[in-house]
């Protein structure tokens, strides 16, 4: 943004320093829970409860890992929390897809009044909704069972509905109408054009829902009760219940339910990002 | 700009002689028909059952039982605890989201200085952001922990000897609004893209015209981000109202409810005790405590929030 080229000037320097001074301690603040996390997950309980607390574990226990893992049917608890999330994910992006192109690319009266409503209930607090949602479902017989967290997402989704709206906005009308001029159903623009050229928006909806439905607690918590069904967050609680000190067990597997997530982010980053600035564009 | 001009502007038929199809009318309906069942099952009835269960006393086993105002007239007079449950969470989030505005911003705008590594230090700092729930609840109370904890590890460093946190009446929020700015880079992320969005001819013609560094943070900066802070103060609210998990995992409300939150309560009012009237008016006066706070923020918006100039072209 200044003027870049040769004369850097002594404070301009100094300035960079200060700059890359901060980040960098910054980035060390922000790192420094997750390493200590993984080193606590790799000490032997003993070490755990030293004083002074080491800093990188003196002796390395990788047996850690297994043993906590096995303590409780975690794999089970992964593939309900994989099954939920993948019927979660795919509601949501089909759904609130189908709804946000009849929101951006389709002209009907009535139009911009029902999107308004759409932006106020995201600004609505799920709790007002919860406990006569609660009795629905249980009249419905559907306590302790997924349905209560899946069928929601099949509804679509306001905040998604918002993102892929905004997105489908910024397309040209004039290719919608040269395809319906060839002979293509409206239902066909949408499934042959918009949705192949939104691939980072749907990308971004995917993500956001994995991060959510993948650390959602309260909902399950309210709507499951058999410990069959628990979902990872769920697992990790009645594990924090059940071995409430063993600081080294805890971060082991609190690390393991971690670690989707964070693969996920390294290897989708620019979608994370991307969908991230699609919400705070306006 | 109001939000009906906003939404009407932004979708691109403005001008009054558009004509209506009546096959694409048709299809447009069957297309949110989902999204509409939704509203209306999931949203719009239960609130006014909710709104209507808020006059009964009702243990879901045993009939309901109407008692006119008298869940409201606990709420507010006889059971202390909603008002000092309301009270520490407006507090907390009072203290925790303008600090994380603040951080979100300076980190941004150092972002945003020509410097190499910018990929990098994004990915750090945005990393604690996508991370949440039961997992980084476990872990911070670890963190917390007062003899063995990495933040008292770390004070002891400075020759500081820290408290005891989350076993402690008044640390324990000061804790939360720690821990909650681990997560400052996912507001980064987007003060950073608005940053990147700025013409920089404006700061060229500051420049020529002698402006110093804070002006132009003041003048130019600011004001042409203020619509993204203002959307982040607005879901800010909502979002860090419902704190919830963090208190669940961690203290249990604790100590002497000095984390009692206002979900907190209500979740043992309606799935403990299985209070379920007197949790419904809970639920109904958190929504409008969240409304207000929200409305108050919006009428503040005319002093600060910068729009640009609106063009009449439409998309």
């Amino acid at each position: 943004m200044t003027s870049r080229g040769a004369g850097l000037n002594m404070r301009q320097i100094i300035s960079k320093i200060t700059v890359y001074l901060i980040l960098g301690l910054g980035s060390i603040v922000i790192l420094l829970p997750l390493q200590w996390m993984i080193s606590t997950s790799l000490k032997p309980l003993s070490h755990v409860f030293r004083f002074p607390p080491e800093f990188w574990p003196q002796k390395i226990v990788w047996s850690n890992y297994p043993d906590a893992l096995n303590q409780l049917p975690f794999d089970l608890y992964f593939a309900n929390t994989t099954f939920i999330v993948i019927l979660c994910l795919l509601g949501e992006i089909i759904v609130s897809s189908i709804v946000a192109y009849a929101f951006s690319r389709l002209r009907w009266r009535g139009r911009n009044a029902l999107f308004i409503v759409v932006l106020a209930t995201m600004m609505l607090p799920r709790q007002v909704t919860l406990i006569p949602e609660f009795i629905v479902f249980r009249h419905l017989g559907m306590i302790d069972t997924f349905w209560p967290l899946i069928l929601p997402s099949w509804f679509g989704n306001p905040f998604y509905i918002f993102l892929l709206r905004q997105y489908f906005l910024t397309h040209s009308r004039e290719l919608d109408q040269a395809a319906v001029i060839d002979g293509c159903s409206r239902f066909g623009v949408f499934w042959r054009i918009t949705l192949p050229m939104s691939k980072p928006v749907l990308g971004a909806v995917a993500i956001f829902s994995f991060q959510f439905h993948w650390n959602d607690f309260f909902r399950p918590l309210i709507f499951l009760l058999d410990q069959d069904k628990y979902t990872l967050a769920l697992g990790l609680r009645f594990f924090q219940g059940t071995f409430g000190t063993e600081w080294n067990s805890l971060m082991a597997v609190s690390l393991v339910v971690m670690l989707p997530l964070i693969v996920v982010f390294f290897f989708a980053q620019k979608h994370f990002i991307q969908g991230v600035v699609f919400t705070g564009y306006k | 700009m109001s939000l009906a001009q906003f939404v009407k502007k932004q979708s691109g038929f403005t001008s009054l002689n558009i004509t209506y199809q009546r096959g694409e009318t048709v299809l447009a309906w069957a297309m949110v028909s989902p999204w509409v069942a939704g509203f209306l099952l999931l949203t719009a009835f239960p609130m006014v059952a909710s709104l209507a269960l808020s006059f009964f006393k009702w243990n879901i086993l045993s009939p309901p039982e109407y008692v006119g105002l008298a869940n409201y007239h606990k709420l507010f007079f006889t059971d202390p605890l909603p008002v000092h449950s309301l009270k520490i969470t407006v507090i907390f989030s009072l203290a925790s989201i303008p600090l994380n505005i603040v951080f979100g911003l300076t980190i941004a705008m150092l972002l945003n200085t020509n410097i190499r590594g910018l990929a990098v230090f994004r990915t750090i700092y945005y990393l604690p952001a996508i991370l949440s729930g039961v997992a980084v609840a476990i872990l911070w109370q670890w963190i917390f922990s007062s003899d063995f904890g990495l933040l008292n590890t770390a004070l002891r460093v400075f020759g500081i000897e820290g408290p005891a946190w989350l076993g402690s009446k008044i640390w324990v929020l000061p804790a939360f609004v720690i821990m909650r700015l681990w997560s400052v880079g996912g507001g980064m992320i987007i003060y950073l893209a608005g940053l990147q969005a700025i013409p920089t001819d404006l700061y060229e013609a500051a420049e020529i015209d002698g402006a110093n560094w804070w002006q132009r943070v003041f003048r130019i900066t600011l004001p042409m981000l203020s619509p993204t802070i203002f959307f982040q103060l607005i879901t800010g609210v909502i979002f860090t109202m419902q704190i919830f998990t963090e208190t669940f995992i961690m203290t249990d409300g604790g100590p002497a409810n000095a984390s009692l939150f206002y979900l907190l309560y209500l979740y043992r009012q309606a799935f403990q005790n299985f209070k379920m009237g007197y949790a419904s008016a809970l639920a109904w006066v958190f929504f409008v405590a969240i409304l207000l706070l929200t409305l108050i923020l919006f009428a503040t918006a005319k002093f600060w929030v910068y729009y640009e100039a609106e063009s009449d072209e439409d998309n």
